[in-house]
């Protein structure tokens, strides 16, 4: 029993990883003011460039580069629309979905014809679980050993990085004088403005953010937990990732909570495949996946506190006349 | 704070400083729109200068061109003597001006001291520049005696003192030129009384101040001497206390214009509308109407005095019949009529003029005809079979037009297209036209030039002398006080006491801020 609930943390754990980046990654642009609903897609381009890239070059590190290059380049066309031509963010994040589920496919199945597959990865290509400290030795000390060993130890660096990047958010957000000027871009662009900072510098700057965070998910997806890009293989997570946002009411601590939640759902689903359950009989694994989803529209219902977005989400930021 | 602010010794005797603001020639247009032409203005140090001028005469953008936020188009600054450009508002905070907007530039769920900081941080990490700005906080505020709670989240606090961080912002960063843009216009008269002795009190430590309004009582209150604008330009220069009020109006409007619209006395019949023991509670469960009783009799005006947020909105909304009573009735012209819908009421003989025309009043995408009918769209007069009857409608609003002089006359012409004065006589004329026995009316000359408002004033007494029921909401005192007939006072969700018409600005002050009547 203790064995099985170490495996399913475990890979809780592994899961949360891609929606905890790319959660953190919608945080930064949200709490700008600037609504990211393309962060799906820039997941998936990241996750081919980065494939593409590793495949091509050999190496898994220049692949986290390249996926971190591609999903800025996708936030820097996103903040092009909404931000300097003032567009409809919505609509811009639409738009960016479309393109990276077009352009991922167009591009693996010109260059590598394997009907959108990118080859798979081998050694260096991909990345390499960690292994902590001793953690060979304790994994036959009863309780800490399996904590230590298996839950703790042997995961990608892309995962300790992820669950470091959520305290130091919070740190960056409320306590360094960027964390400021972003959460009060955010609330009301006019006051930034007068106080002489430029809003459209600090709104780019938080999506360069958001970039980087999609491009280190991406990767994580296609060069670790998966050797190589497979067509459409974020599915969904860019949505559950907006989904623990929303859920953490865009707070950082409270995101990395949102996403393990959202992870664990996920990986209850996968583990009750097929199986029979006392009372109910077949595991509802769709209701199960349906669930991160379902929690959010019950919290944005307003049954569970309350979800107020950054005020100034969603508009773009004119000088009034 | 920026250094390189030329320190300037306070004034003594003998010793004359530069005019602290010059400009010489400035011009500016969107478009083909002359916001300002040719202004010239000169600011002593160490004095209070006033800048009125209407609604659109080219206030704000003079400032705005003066804080950085537009370009002149030609046409030279000076500051301290010295000529200097503005490209943006960080070139005007290191030149030592500050401003405080008419609509505040601060972030809610920040505290004070953040809000303080935003843009003069100190570093890159917040804590040392906290303590520094925490401590020049208590240093400001010793000096100016400007209280606030640093730690306060400066949504939660009052307006009055929302403006105090903001006056905290420009001065943390070294302003020696405080402009303020309409800065009483959402105090309460205790409030604004103490933001003037904030202003004093800045002027006796050599700061300059220029205050724009549009309340030529400000004025003589406060400045040492004041500018006029109209269209766009500079029209005149006095020093305040060689001139007077009627001198001001006239020279803003360009022609001579009456302060006070004449009234007789009322002659108050029947009970019309008859509000009692209202109720309302807000979405978020805030009880917003704790309890309001009133009667409107017909051939009456009824004032509702108070600051903005204290209830008003909700009463006009609950008696409109667009925000549901939690408990309590209404009656209108005695049937009890709560629950029924806009459209009902209206049908009942109930008009409403909507706090906010832009958001309820009208929908400014349409244009003025199709304005005209809103709400009585189905109406037999602008139908034919199931379609509208274009030409009735058309001919309707040719008349509306007429009888309100709105300009221009152009039943086809965009809403958004007519300035608010004229958006204002729009809604008038559709809701008086259908000859309502009830009129209840929000804020009646918010955004309105001196002109229409004497024109929407006097609208007003002529439809009381006609017999109708008036209930008036007004933030604006002055209004309040030339039309109401009785007035009541609220405060938080609650009738804090009825004064006749023609109480003082003192006592009807008292009750805004929640004090109970002595009587009471």
């Amino acid at each position: 029993m203790f064995d099985a609930l170490i495996l399913m943390l475990d890979s809780t754990v592994r899961l949360s990883t891609p929606l905890l980046l790319t959660a953190l990654a919608g945080l930064y642009a949200e709490r700008s003011g600037v609504f990211d609903i393309g962060l799906e897609g820039k997941l998936l381009i990241a996750a081919f460039a980065a494939a593409a890239t590793a495949s091509v070059t050999g190496s898994a590190w220049l692949g986290a580069l390249a996926g971190m290059g591609a999903s800025i380049l996708f936030a820097l066309l996103h903040g092009l629309a909404c931000i300097t031509y003032r567009g409809n963010q919505i609509v811009s994040g639409v738009a960016i979905n479309f393109l990276a589920a077009g352009l991922t496919a167009l591009l693996g199945t010109a260059w590598f014809h394997q009907g959108g597959r990118t080859p798979p990865l081998m050694g260096g290509e991909r990345f390499q679980t960690l292994q902590l400290p001793f953690a060979e030795s304790l994994a036959d000390v009863p309780v800490i050993g399996g904590i230590y060993s298996e839950l703790l130890s042997g995961h990608y660096l892309l995962v300790y990085v992820a669950f470091a990047a959520a305290p130091f958010s919070w740190w960056v957000l409320y306590r360094t004088r960027f964390g400021l000027r972003l959460r009060a871009v955010g609330e009301n662009p006019a006051a930034v403005d007068t106080a002489g900072i430029s809003v459209v510098r600090m709104r780019y700057l938080a999506l360069v953010c958001a970039g980087v965070l999609c491009g280190l998910a991406g990767a994580y997806l296609a060069v670790a937990q998966s050797a190589g890009f497979i067509k459409d293989m974020s599915a969904g997570k860019g949505f559950i990732a907006l989904a623990a946002l929303i859920f953490s009411k865009w707070r950082p601590i409270q995101v990395m909570f949102a996403c393990l939640l959202f992870g664990f759902l996920d990986a209850a689903a996968i583990r009750l495949q097929g199986q029979e359950l006392p009372l109910i009989g077949a595991a509802p694994v769709q209701l199960i996946q349906a669930l991160p989803y379902i929690l959010t529209v019950v919290l944005l219902a307003g049954f569970i506190g309350k979800a107020v977005p950054p005020k100034a989400g969603g508009t773009p930021y004119v000088k009034e006349r | 704070m920026p250094s390189e602010v030329t320190p300037q010794a306070p004034p003594s005797p003998g010793q004359r400083r530069p005019p602290a603001i010059e400009l010489v020639g400035i011009s500016k247009s969107f478009g083909a729109v002359q916001a300002n032409r040719d202004i010239a203005l000169r600011v002593e140090a160490g004095t209070i200068h006033g800048v009125i001028g209407e609604n659109g005469a080219g206030k704000s953008t003079l400032m705005s061109i003066l804080y950085g936020f537009y370009q002149a188009d030609s046409g030279d600054i000076l500051v301290g003597g010295r000529k200097v450009s503005i490209p943006d508002s960080q070139a005007a905070i290191a030149l030592g001006i500050g401003m405080v907007h008419q609509h505040f530039m601060l972030v809610e769920p920040f505290t004070v001291l953040e809000n303080v900081m935003l843009g003069a941080e100190g570093g890159a990490l917040l804590n040392r520049g906290r303590a520094k700005a925490r401590a020049e906080l208590v240093r400001l505020e010793r000096e100016y005696d400007l209280r606030v709670d640093p730690d306060a989240i400066v949504g939660d606090l009052p307006v009055g003192q929302q403006q105090r961080v903001e006056i905290l912002k420009a001065l943390y960063r070294g302003a020696d030129i405080l402009i303020l843009d309409e800065p009483t216009g959402v105090l309460t008269p205790d409030e604004a009384d103490q933001l003037f002795r904030i202003l004093a009190q800045l002027k006796s430590q050599g700061k300059t101040v220029v205050l724009i309004t549009h309340k030529l009582r400000e004025i003589m209150a406060i400045t040492d001497s004041c500018s006029v604008m109209r269209q766009g330009r500079m029209v005149a220069t006095r020093p305040t206390a060689g001139t007077s009020v009627e001198e001001l109006a006239e020279l803003m409007v360009g022609r001579r214009v009456l302060l006070r619209v004449e009234k007789g006395p009322a002659n108050p019949a029947e009970i019309r509308l008859k509000v009692e023991d209202a109720r309302v509670v807000d979405g978020q469960g805030v009880e917003r109407l704790r309890g309001v009783s009133l009667e409107v009799r017909a051939g009456e005006i009824v004032g509702v005095a108070g600051v903005a947020g204290n209830g008003q909105s909700e009463l006009l909304e609950a008696i409109a019949g667009i925000r549901p009573l939690a408990s309590g009735e209404i009656t209108l012209c005695g049937k009890p009529c709560a629950g029924t819908d806009p459209n009902g009421l209206r049908a009942e003989g109930l008009a409403h003029v909507p706090e906010d025309r832009h958001r309820m009043g009208l929908v400014t995408k349409f244009d003025a005809k199709e304005n005209v009918i809103l709400g009585y769209h189905d109406r037999a007069e602008y139908r034919s079979g199931l379609f509208l009857d274009r030409g009735a409608i058309l001919e309707a609003c040719r008349r509306h037009m007429q009888d309100f002089d709105v300009r221009p006359p152009a039943p086809d012409l965009k809403t958004a297209n007519f300035s608010g004065g004229n958006q204002q006589k729009i809604v008038l004329a559709r809701e008086i036209e259908q000859d309502p026995a009830v009129l209840i009316v929000g804020q009646p000359t918010r955004g309105v030039d001196v002109g229409a408002i004497e024109a929407i004033h006097r609208r007003l007494i002529e439809l009381r002398d006609a017999g109708k029921a008036i209930l008036l909401v007004s933030v604006e005192l002055d209004e309040i006080r030339a039309l109401s007939d009785r007035v009541l006072v609220m405060f938080d969700g609650r009738v804090m006491g009825e004064l006749p018409g023609d109480a003082g600005e003192r006592e009807i002050g008292l009750l805004m801020s929640g004090v109970e009547a002595a009587h009471a």
